[in-house]
């Protein structure tokens, strides 16, 4: 584990999450919670969880970002807050 | 005192899981939309995942995978290797989190479908004049 790719990675982790719930457009949120995601599996992967990675890459980044692209495009894509 | 302070910051996977914890909290709580609301409650799942790997590192270990393991027994040294058992729960919550996730946007969804809102104030004045009604 390199501490220096570790604390960049979190960092960019924890930035990400904050922007996924403060914008206001909901189709952003989606695309930006996928970016969230894909920043977590490369943390767990600079961590030695290689499994954990590419499970969270393949379910949290491809199947859950799908899930919300489809949600929104079924009902509304603004937000009020 | 500084060594309090060395070991504060060398623990730095637990300040960032405690960080991501309460961006969700606060998103579960406090944001109108139901989109967000579910948002948060990944981001929360999300953290206590990282909180689980994070307790399974260990420095100067590699992953845990036995190499050259076709070429007849020899000895493995445990401390050599990363503890593989929280990587194997954690695959199980990852999985549980996404059903969790798809029966919340169901939800969400039938909820638009019956008030032609995602936000939960106006749900709740639609549900209280409908009851005032009666």
């Amino acid at each position: 584990m390199i501490w220096q790719f570790d604390l960049i990675i979190l960092t960019l982790v924890v930035i990400s999450g904050i922007a996924s719930i403060s914008i206001r457009d909901l189709l952003g949120a989606s695309v930006l919670f996928g970016a969230y995601s894909f920043l977590m599996c490369l943390a767990w992967a600079v961590m030695g969880a290689v499994d954990v990675a590419f499970t969270e890459a393949s379910v949290g980044a491809g199947v859950c970002t799908v899930f919300f692209v489809a949600a929104v495009f079924r009902t509304s894509r603004r937000s009020k807050d | 005192m500084p060594e309090l302070i060395d070991i504060l910051i060398a623990r730095y996977n637990y300040w960032v899981v405690i960080c991501l914890m309460m961006i969700g909290l606060y998103a579960m709580m406090a944001k109108n939309n139901l989109i967000k609301k579910i948002i948060g409650m990944s981001i929360f799942q999300t953290a206590v995942i990282l909180f689980y790997v994070s307790i399974a590192t260990k420095h100067d270990a590699s992953i845990p995978i036995i190499g050259h393991g076709h070429n007849g027994h020899h000895a493995i040294h445990a401390a050599d290797y990363m503890n593989p058992l929280p990587h194997v729960l954690m695959l199980t919550a990852i999985v549980v989190s996404v059903a969790t996730l798809g029966v919340a946007l169901a939800l969400a969804v039938k909820a638009y479908q019956q008030h032609d809102t995602l936000e939960e104030d106006e749900i709740i004045e639609q549900l209280k004049t409908e009851y005032l009604s009666q």
